[in-house]
């Protein structure tokens, strides 16, 4: 009863979330690039007109975030697919071919997961140098690893079972056990893990964005924002709130939702 | 035990050999020459060959990866490019101020985590509860970043409490271990309480309660002994990662710790000290995991050696 109202929150706030993006040029009341305050040259302060301010080029800061939306809802969900692709053909290989390569992709997993993220992410993005590609490049590259554990343990108990194993006695091929039996039965986990997947590559993002590693501008993300905002964080402190604020509200759906299901799971 | 011990050390040493090729691998990508770099870019091209052959950047890679990885055995993990100092004496240097932010966020979040999960365990099903499993998903969905500039805002600007950052004194250390430790907080207490209400269910459980232990005696008492375990492991490796450098919080409150070098180090491009600091990540990683195992084998008799890989 309750763990749905965790899950019905979560789903909530991100569809939310993506009819905002999905719709920003009919919600926000300005051109997110231009500058539209007659306080050109200085932060103004949230007002009737601008409710969340403008920044120090007099561009409006909710249109701003409402744009953002598109951009760092984009690059969750891009990144995420890439972290998706690479953690579950790990942990399908791992978990259903066992033996050897078990093995070997395990210990691979293992030294990736002694790697400290974020630092090998700086250092990808910055020899790679900032841009959406390899921002998304990066985030996948780093963050695969806990889907690879968590596919693997489900794949391996999957391919335990008995249905699998007469399919496989009957003479099924790999492709066709991996594809008709344990994919399927692979599929709830998978997703929850991609829920809990775009609130980390969201994180992970707003993070490089924020140490200048970002996409370049003038695409409005929230991490950006944040990091432009500090140096005026002293006498504008509005332009660093309202983008954090949309970061948490963001990630906070995304784990609500994905944490909601995990709970069920265990029940 | 012993047979177990050389295992996990070997399987340690086969981690730390993988994130030095890794490293290795990053390194060898980046498109500025490391001895243009040392000389700058005026040097002529004598210099620069003699700087390549002190190097050894005329040498094979393979032959460059090997003299890195005995130079590292012996604890000489290079010059930095920038500072010209050596990585280790860096690293020792910066040490400190990040420890001194590790343990005492570590302490903090596992305070707060323990007594947020007991209080939702104790109220199970309760409204207690749910406000908290919600109190704790918000914790962990807080851009670090973003909750110290709200910390510095509010304690450092408005109530004048609080240093703007930087480190000197304790009260500097406030709203930094704050930041570093109510998202691990907000983990901590969910685990917990996993783990709480599992043991609760257990036989040993209910066979207290029926001999008359009150309920706050069977949860701190009989459950708690078992809900702590996973919790030390985690504990354990947060630690270790924060005392490799928390790179947000660092920059956020200009902390001079290993986190803000490694944050000059990228963007310097000054290679060196860029794979001296992930490997010395790794390495307390891997010892961190190693101290855990032991401490686990230790704490908890059911587990036996042989199982364990």
């Amino acid at each position: 009863m309750v763990r749905l109202r965790i899950e019905t929150l979560g789903a909530a706030m991100v569809i939310g979330l993506l009819v905002i993006a999905l719709f920003a040029p009919l919600l926000a009341p300005h051109d997110p690039t231009r500058a539209v305050a007659a306080t050109y040259g200085d932060p103004g302060a949230p007002s009737l007109a601008f409710p969340m301010g403008t920044d120090q080029l007099g561009r409006d800061v909710l249109s701003r975030i409402i744009f953002g939306a598109r951009i760092s809802m984009t690059v969750a969900i891009a990144a995420t697919a890439i972290t998706m692709l690479i953690g579950v053909a790990i942990g399908l290989a791992a978990g259903f071919f066992g033996g050897a390569i078990d093995l070997a992709l395990m210990r691979f997993t293992d030294v990736m997961l002694s790697l400290p993220v974020l630092l090998l992410a700086m250092a990808f993005v910055t020899v790679l140098r900032p841009s959406l590609g390899s921002i998304l490049f990066v985030i996948g590259l780093v963050s695969w690893t806990s889907v690879a554990r968590v596919v693997r343990a489900e794949t391996l108990s999957m391919s335990r079972r008995d249905f699998v194993v007469a399919s496989n006695a009957l003479g099924a091929s790999a492709p066709r056990l991996i594809g008709r039996h344990i994919v399927p039965n692979v599929a709830p986990i998978i997703i929850v893990m991609a829920a809990l997947g775009v609130s980390g590559t969201l994180l992970l993002e707003a993070a490089l964005s924020f140490l200048g590693l970002g996409i370049p501008p003038p695409a409005p993300s929230w991490g950006r924002m944040i990091e432009e905002a500090t140096i005026y964080f002293r006498t504008a402190p509005w332009l660093a709130i309202f983008p954090g604020f949309a970061i948490f509200y963001a990630v906070l759906g995304f784990n609500l939702l994905g944490y909601g299901f995990l709970a069920r799971r265990e029940q | 035990m012993l047979a177990y011990l050389a295992r996990r050390i070997a399987f340690g040493a086969v981690v730390l050999i993988g994130t030095s090729l890794i490293t290795f691998a990053v390194a060898f990508l980046v498109p500025a020459d490391p001895a243009v770099t040392l000389a700058g870019a005026k040097a002529d091209p004598q210099t620069l060959a003699s700087i390549r052959r002190e190097m050894g950047l005329d040498k094979p890679v393979y032959i460059q990866y090997g003299l890195y990885l005995a130079r590292a055995l012996h604890g000489d993990l290079g010059r930095s490019y920038i500072r010209r100092e050596s990585v280790t004496t860096l690293i020792e240097e910066r040490l400190p101020a990040t420890a001194i932010l590790a343990v005492t966020a570590i302490s903090l979040s596992l305070l707060l985590g323990i007594a947020m999960g007991v209080i939702a365990a104790a109220n199970r099903g309760r409204t207690l509860d749910h406000t908290l499993l919600f109190t704790s998903l918000a914790l962990v969905s807080m851009p670090v970043f973003w909750l110290g500039t709200m910390l510095l805002i509010a304690g450092g600007l408005y109530l004048r409490s609080f240093p703007l950052g930087g480190f000197g004194g304790p009260r500097s250390l406030v709203l930094p271990a704050i930041t570093l430790a109510l998202g691990s907080a907000g983990y901590y207490s969910r685990i917990l309480h996993t783990n709480l209400t599992q043991a609760l269910d257990q036989d040993y459980v209910r066979t207290a309660r029926s001999k008359g232990v009150s309920r706050t005696g069977v949860m701190l008492h009989h459950a708690m002994a078992n809900a702590l375990l996973p919790l030390v492991t985690l504990a354990g490796l947060d630690l270790a990662g924060m005392l490799s450098g928390v790179v947000l919080t660092e920059t956020v409150f200009n902390w001079p710790g290993i986190g803000r070098l490694a944050y000059e180090a990228v963007f310097n491009l000054d290679v060196p000290l860029i794979m001296g600091t992930v490997l010395f990540s790794a390495l307390l990683i891997v010892i961190a995991n190693l101290v855990v195992d032991v401490i686990y084998v230790w704490l908890d008799p059911r587990i036996s050696l042989a199982e364990t890989r």
